[in-house]
């Protein structure tokens, strides 16, 4: 496929990006709302195009257990779910982030606790940034706002994992995955070639030859003199990464004397509520967190300096707020408003939340 | 001046080279490292080291890493043949093998085993079967006997409270994806000679395309079993062997001949010695 403008959902915008980024494997097991990535995958038959291996597995305990497998191969290899698939990948997240293995997850959120709502949510935020598995680590956390970015994203995930050792997550929700949007497609990047490989993931375990050590992928280090050694290692990874790839989106904010703060679908209805406060005088503006790993820190703390007052609007019962707050660091009121159990604000009513519990 | 007679001529034994000079944790006594020798072997006498990939499970062969001079992979406790399935379907001119305990294969990862064999990845799984939680200290397996002492079954398993011993190379030997399925021992040198023949074999079932390869080799545990290595040794023969018989159950896709189809379903448990 190269360069096209066309009408497709999100799920399935990560699926063709999967192939046109040139991905080499995709294991998944189905669950709503994001199962058209893999029915996409399937229906395209990209092994036959460009080489890439895709497989349904027995559960998600599988499809992340062999995205380790594959990806510690060196290839480019990845993964989607939802929620509550997302919890039972969190053991392989964590042995690939302990392995240092790049790779590619999706979770198209929806609303729990536990089998919850096939709706869309944003209560998985602590999962996704704070842990979700054990250990100290962190996933690389990108959150799309629309389809463009869904396919976008792909792309640019795969350059981040690859240069940090580390997996991205894209944490999007079931609204952004099951609706149609425009979406140009790119042109497609080949998968690489062995020697590639070599060079771009010289750790990988594809035999080992003559020229070379083994090489061994694991977590394991019984030596805890060793072990903190490994974990400074990665403290300092995760702080480069705060330095140099924090990703965000600022509308109205140099005027603006009340400020949204939503990442994805929220951000999505805090756009059209900004528009009605600014027809109504408001000075209003909205800082949209790309990043939600590394997040946008220094960004809210600067605009703390001159803002008179945020409000936090995701669709769980205040998660991302906990990171806003610590980033303004008491300067100015911050509150949270928000929906749950699958349920989607609308403008107005986050306009209402925004005039009742901030500008008063 | 004992180096002085070793000549080509007069070699009779050597560390084949595809096993590294690490020193091996394994108990004295454990058959681990006479498994892991047999492996290498064979990967050396196929000429395959520089294609070979294995993946080491959780358990005491957590660091099989160290002794094989191969790429290597360590999963998660119960994920090796997920792990294996991927490298294998990306990497398929590799050679990928699996090697697991018995609370690793088949009782948290009985999912990931009983899954891929039946869809017939072309991988080789090596499960050793000690009935027992070595690395733990010596808790009840999925394979642990009835009337068997572990740390969790202090006074023998009871099937009342245990549930039953679970057999699971009959039960793969019955899935359409696996071609070759063997069980074997290291504990005498006669028993070695088969049990390497037997993961050649496998190897080559692999080279071949044919399907999943599963070489159970039933093992002692002299320290899980309280035992001196002798006694466990007789111990396993007396009691393990008449559960666990040694010999191939399939054999080119088909149930080996004069495997009774009724020992594919377990009727009765299978209890130690009386």
């Amino acid at each position: 496929m190269a360069k096209e403008l066309k009408l497709m959902k999100g799920n399935e915008a990560i699926a063709r990006a999967m192939i046109a980024s040139g991905t080499d494997g995709y294991f998944g097991y189905p669950i709503t709302p994001q199962s058209e990535v893999m029915e996409t995958l399937m229906a395209e038959k990209p092994w036959e195009t460009t080489g890439m291996v895709v497989l349904q597995a027995e559960s998600e305990l599988a499809s992340i257990n062999m995205v380790y497998g594959g990806a510690a191969t060196g290839k480019k290899v990845a993964t989607s779910s939802s929620s509550p698939g997302i919890s039972l990948m969190c053991e392989g997240l964590t042995y690939l982030a302990g392995a240092e293995i790049p790779c590619v997850v999706m979770n198209a959120m929806r609303g729990g606790p536990g089998l919850g709502t096939i709706q869309p949510a944003q209560s998985d935020y602590f999962q996704s940034t704070k842990g979700g598995g054990h250990g100290d680590y962190q996933l690389y956390v990108m959150a799309p706002a629309s389809v463009q970015e869904m396919y976008d994203f792909v792309f640019d995930a795969w350059d981040i994992a690859f240069k940090y050792r580390n997996p991205v997550l894209i944490l999007t929700d079931g609204a952004i995955g099951q609706c149609m949007e425009k979406c140009y497609t790119r042109d497609y990047v080949p998968r690489w070639t062995d020697e590639e490989r070599r060079e771009k993931a010289p750790w990988g375990t594809w035999g080992k030859p003559a020229n070379r050590e083994r090489n061994i992928i694991t977590s394991l280090e019984l030596e805890s003199s060793r072990q903190e050694v490994f974990n400074q290692k990665l403290q300092k990874k995760y702080a480069q990464m705060k330095e140099e790839e924090v990703r965000y989106e600022m509308l109205n904010c140099d005027d603006a004397d009340y400020i949204f703060v939503a990442y994805g679908t929220s951000s999505r209805i805090c756009m059209k509520s900004m528009e009605i406060a600014r027809a109504k005088g408001l000075k209003v503006g909205l800082l949209r967190p790309i990043t939600l790993y590394p997040f946008p820190s220094k960004q809210v703390a600067e605009l703390a300096k001159k803002a008179k007052g945020m409000l936090c609007v995701e669709m769980s019962a205040g998660q991302m707020v906990e990171d806003v707050k610590l980033a303004a660091n008491c300067q100015i009121p911050i509150e949270h408003y928000g929906r749950f159990g699958g349920i989607i604000p609308t403008p107005e009513e986050v306009l209402e939340a925004m005039e009742q519990k901030i500008i008063k | 001046m004992a180096n002085d007679i070793v000549k080509p001529e007069n070699l009779v034994y050597t560390k084949t080279k595809v096993l590294t000079d690490n020193v091996m944790h394994y108990c004295p006594g454990c058959g681990h490292g006479t498994a892991h020798r047999i492996i290498a072997e064979v990967i050396d006498e196929m000429g395959i080291q520089d294609k070979t990939v294995g993946v080491s499970p959780v358990g005491c062969s957590v660091l099989a890493y160290n002794y094989f001079d191969v790429d290597f992979q360590e999963a998660a406790h119960g994920r090796a043949p997920a792990v294996a399935t991927a490298i294998k379907r990306l990497n398929p001119d590799t050679f990928v093998f699996t090697y697991q305990g018995d609370g690793d294969l088949a009782a948290i990862g009985t999912a990931e085993t009983i899954h891929a064999a039946n869809r017939g990845e072309n991988i080789v799984m090596v499960f050793i079967n000690n009935g027992i939680y070595g690395m733990t200290g010596g808790q009840m397996a999925p394979t642990t006997l009835v009337g068997m002492k572990s740390a969790t079954t202090p006074y023998g398993r009871r099937v009342d409270l245990n549930g039953y011993p679970l057999r699971i190379t009959e039960l793969l030997a019955t899935l359409p994806g696996t071609y070759y399925v063997t069980r074997q021992s290291v504990h005498t040198p006669a028993n070695v000679r088969k049990a390497k023949a037997a993961v050649r074999k496998a190897f080559e079932v692999q080279r071949d395309k044919k399907g999943l390869a599963f070489v159970e080799i039933v093992s002692s545990c002299n320290s899980g079993w309280k035992m001196t290595p002798v006694q466990a040794n007789k111990w396993m023969e007396e009691n393990m062997f008449p559960n666990y018989p040694l010999g191939d159950i399939k054999v080119d896709g088909k149930i080996a001949e004069g495997i009774d189809a009724n020992r594919l379903v377990v009727s009765a448990p299978l209890t130690v010695k009386q």
